[in-house]
């Protein structure tokens, strides 16, 4: 689906990014632990995370993340916005928790980066 | 006549510890420049990565320290050497979910004890060395 519909279905503000909604995103990793996100996400995926410092664009940017969804109503903080707009990378905000966030978008078709955690090594 | 063991390129940079104000900075170049040398996206992205766990960590634990970025035809060399606390038992420190991170650094969404072993994951080549009180020098290699 695109980022527009993502927007759509969760009733996101767009903090930046409002010539990007028509990009197409098919999978994402939710985690508010950047530490995580760097082990397992995979490049092209959405992010959903309820941290709101320039560290989730930082990390998103390392990973080649295709945009940032802050969940639970939290507000980037500006110096995130600021470094969002310089990498060129999407954030919006949406006020559904992690949980719903998920589930709205997994019934409309958007799936886990990886399903589970695998012993083997993947680059992807 | 360029060897496959020829540095065809080599940078260096400085990194301020105890801050997160620019943890991501030297990554965001490393990964520019790497970028520009036309590799492949998977090699610059785990280039990228392990450059940027490495300055987390040093932002996170260190005086100061430097990223040392080499290229050679067959592969992408990446040191971080710190300045600092040093770690007092390697194998601890490799084994997943263990973290001396502090409170700030938690709070940032780092310290979950995933650095070194993710640094592991993602090089071809990872070696790491460190003396309590001095800091900690690691070496990771990417082949091309």
């Amino acid at each position: 689906m695109t980022l527009r519909e993502v927007q759509e279905i969760l009733e996101a503000e767009v903090f930046f990014g409002h010539d990007q909604l028509g990009m197409e995103v098919k999978t994402a990793f939710g985690a508010d632990l950047m530490s995580d996100v760097l082990a397992f996400a995979k490049a092209g995926s959405l992010l959903l995370t309820g941290l709101t410092n320039p560290q989730i664009v930082r990390t998103s940017d390392v990973l080649d993340i295709a945009a940032i969804i802050i969940v639970r109503g939290k507000r980037p903080l500006p110096e995130t916005i600021r470094l969002a707009e310089e990498l060129n990378i999407p954030i919006l905000g949406t006020k559904y928790i992690l949980f719903e966030t998920v589930g709205r978008l997994y019934t409309k078709g958007i799936v886990g980066c990886i399903e589970k955690v695998s012993d083997k090594r993947d680059f992807s | 006549m360029i060897s496959h063991e020829t540095v065809v390129y080599e940078n260096s940079f400085s990194l301020e510890g105890r801050t997160f104000k620019n943890a991501g900075y030297v990554s965001r170049q490393v990964k520019t420049l790497l970028q520009r040398m036309k590799l492949s996206k998977e090699v610059v992205r785990r280039a990228a990565i392990v450059t940027y766990e490495a300055e987390i960590n040093i932002c996170s634990y260190a005086q100061r320290g430097k990223i040392i970025l080499q290229v050679t035809p067959k592969q992408i060399i990446i040191e971080a050497i710190d300045e600092g606390q040093g770690i007092a038992d390697i194998k601890l420190a490799m084994k997943e979910g263990y973290s001396t991170a502090t409170e700030k650094i938690r709070h940032m969404g780092f310290g979950a004890g995933m650095g070194l072993s993710n640094i592991k994951n993602f090089s071809d080549f990872f070696h790491i060395t460190s003396e309590v009180g001095k800091g900690t020098h690691l070496k990771m290699i990417i082949r091309i």
